[in-house]
């Protein structure tokens, strides 16, 4: 009803841009689809009998649905190991990334800060240049924290854009006045970011968080260079060789007799759920991080 | 003349500065005692930029080096620019440099128009929740692991099931060629598999800038007649031509950093001779070979090339369109 009536007050569309309208709504459908496909058709795989995978039939909903998949990622301990290390370094390196983009970004966003500019430009500096892999390497080696859970959470602690995003937010969100205020009335800047910044600024904690949450969870790459122990491994590598090298052992998982004649269904189906379960985690906060993502993508279009 | 006139200038003007600071120096010391705290706020974050950004940058000069563990990157000898010259005229520099810019170009010249176009679309269509469905799923593989993104591509284009097979099914054709060990697929595959992950958070970023696009001027279009598609090209185009603009700048400043993460899982013997990028042979010869100073040369290479382009490209973009990144 409300439309019909908000359509008379209107121009009329033109002939020419209903149907181009026509074509924007089709054309987006076909994108939707094509985005959407792979991820469901892994969804329903993933419940379904190896033989209904292999011979095609899966299309949009599990065939003859079983969990057979699911028992497959439990029994493999690798798995569940490299699952709880990934827990432990997104948290701790969450964390450790949040703590140190405020307590770098609140500064670099007060006039009063004397020495200001000079940061300001290492920062840039350090955003423009990087050392690459090799000098990053031979830092961590030096540092003697190769094989420790420690080079996958603090060398890559402080990223430099995520500062820059929290110090735009802090220059909008928190005038200068409530801070020389603040002063005056004796408090100190150390008490005034904690008692008064960090309850102002939850939007842009949960930006930060979000994005160093997905960065760690997802990364592989500094696990693949600076650890040699399996029992340290996040979960994308031993994903890695699960997926992308087609490891999956046999002895690995455990299996009885009868469960070792399913071994082939076993490793077909296996692609499928461990897929899935590696995604439960960004599933579970992907409504969060969309509507975050994008306030951080704008606050960090802003100029100064 | 006038340069002797500029320099006297300078030095005029340079001169009260000085006087300035000096009689400041009382504010200074106030204003840093003040806020001393500020100090002791950023000092930790300060050590973590300067250990694990800038420290990195003068451990660059192995390159400079024959660096060897015994004597580190202080002592090592010095080479000069040899290792760069071993890199530029040895057998892998070509191949190395084509393939790397063969994906980046190829991925330049897809995806920008293809996110503008997925960007300008998402904005045309009223329906509040179709629109929002057709960013939730365009915006989902964004969020997903580059690992899980090769076994998805692995899966989907597998010779003996998965989604292409059932699709070129359809059609009539049931025997697929293995995509993943052709060496001719493999840019397509590194491109569109980037297209299907990343545009709809690329479009994101045009949304921003059409969202504050003022609605009036669609208004007066429309009352002089504009079509839908007049409208897109005399308003949408230009308010995101400063967007645009700037994304150009920066993607083809890293026209040489073809990312290490997915171009390494898609690797595999078979399509090596088209897959082997800059950073999968810095990984390779300085990391599993242990020639840690010709890697970072060919590193440093990338990063200096890198910032040759940005400063050309910016040039040309601020004398073309008015619009530039610095």
């Amino acid at each position: 009803m409300a439309t019909t009536a908000r359509k008379s007050t209107r121009i009329r569309e033109t002939r020419g841009d209903r149907i181009f309208l026509t074509f924007v709504y089709a054309f987006l459908g076909l994108v939707v689809f094509l985005i959407g496909y792979p991820l469901v058709y892994i969804l329903a795989s993933s419940f379904s009998s190896s033989n209904a995978v292999l011979s095609g039939k899966v299309w949009l909903w599990p065939v003859h649905p079983t969990l057979l998949a699911y028992r497959a990622v439990f029994r493999y301990p690798e798995i569940w190991h490299s699952y709880l290390n990934s827990l432990i370094y997104t948290v701790a390196g969450t964390a450790l990334t949040v703590v140190l983009t405020v307590m770098m970004a609140y500064p670099l966003s007060r006039r009063a800060f004397y020495g200001r500019r000079f940061f300001n430009w290492a920062l840039i500096i350090a955003f423009m240049f990087n050392g690459g892999m090799i000098p990053f390497y031979l830092l961590v080696r030096d540092l003697g924290l190769l094989n420790t859970r420690l080079a996958i959470i603090i060398p890559s602690a402080l990223n430099v854009f995520w500062v820059i995003i929290a110090r735009t937010f802090f220059r909008r969100t928190i005038p200068e006045e409530l801070s020389d205020a603040a002063q005056v009335d004796g408090c100190g800047d150390v008490r005034f970011l904690l008692s008064v910044v960090l309850p102002l600024s939850k939007p842009i904690i949960a930006v930060i968080a979000l994005l160093a949450a997905v960065y760690q969870w997802n990364s592989y790459f500094n696990a693949l260079i600076f650890l040699n122990d399996p029992n340290l491994y996040p979960l994308q590598l031993v994903l890695r060789q699960v997926l992308v090298q087609g490891n999956v052992s046999a002895s690995a998982m455990a299996l009885s007799p009868e469960q070792l004649q399913l071994f082939q269904a076993i490793q077909t189906l296996l692609k499928y759920s461990v897929i899935v379960v590696a995604s439960v985690p960004m599933l579970l906060v992907y409504p969060l991080a969309q509507r975050y993502f994008v306030k951080g993508t704008f606050i960090g279009s802003l100029k100064e | 003349m006038a340069m002797r006139g500029t320099a006297v200038m300078r030095r005029a003007a340079s001169v009260r500065p000085t006087a300035r600071a000096g009689a400041s120096a009382g504010r200074r010391r106030r204003m840093i005692g003040r806020h001393w705290q500020l100090y002791f706020v950023i000092a930790l974050p300060m050590a973590f930029l300067v250990t694990f950004n800038y420290w990195p940058l003068i451990g660059l000069q192995i390159a400079f080096r024959n660096y060897n563990p015994i004597q580190g990157m202080w002592h090592s000898p010095w080479v000069g620019l040899s290792q760069f010259r071993a890199f530029i005229d040895g057998p892998y520099f070509w191949p190395v440099l084509r393939n790397t810019l063969r994906i980046s170009l190829y991925s330049v010249v897809i995806g920008t128009p293809a996110t503008i176009i997925l960007a300008l679309a998402i904005n045309e269509v009223k329906h509040a929740r179709f629109k929002r469905l057709a960013q939730m799923v365009s915006y989902a593989p964004y969020f997903i692991s580059t690992v899980v993104v090769v076994g998805i591509i692995q899966i989907v284009l597998s010779p003996d099931s998965g989604p292409l097979l059932q699709m070129a099914n359809l059609f009539g054709v049931h025997h697929l060629p293995h995509l993943m060990a052709s060496p001719s697929a493999f840019p397509s595959i590194y491109v569109w598999s980037g297209i299907w992950q990343e545009t709809g958070y690329g479009a994101v970023i045009y949304l921003a800038a059409l969202s504050s696009v003022n609605p009036e001027l669609y208004e007066a279009a429309r009352i002089d007649g504009a079509s839908r598609l007049q409208r897109i090209r005399h308003i949408d185009l230009p308010s995101i031509t400063p967007t645009i603009v700037i994304l150009l700048v920066m993607s083809v400043a890293g026209l040489l950093n073809v990312g290490f993460e997915k171009a390494f899982l898609l690797q595999n013997p078979l399509n090596n001779s088209s897959s082997e990028v800059i950073s999968t042979y810095v990984y390779k010869t300085g990391l599993l070979d242990s020639n840690f100073s010709f890697a970072a040369a060919v590193g440093l290479f990338n990063s200096i090339v890198g910032l040759v382009l940005l400063v050309i490209v910016n040039f040309v973009a601020r004398f073309v369109s008015d619009e530039s990144l610095f």
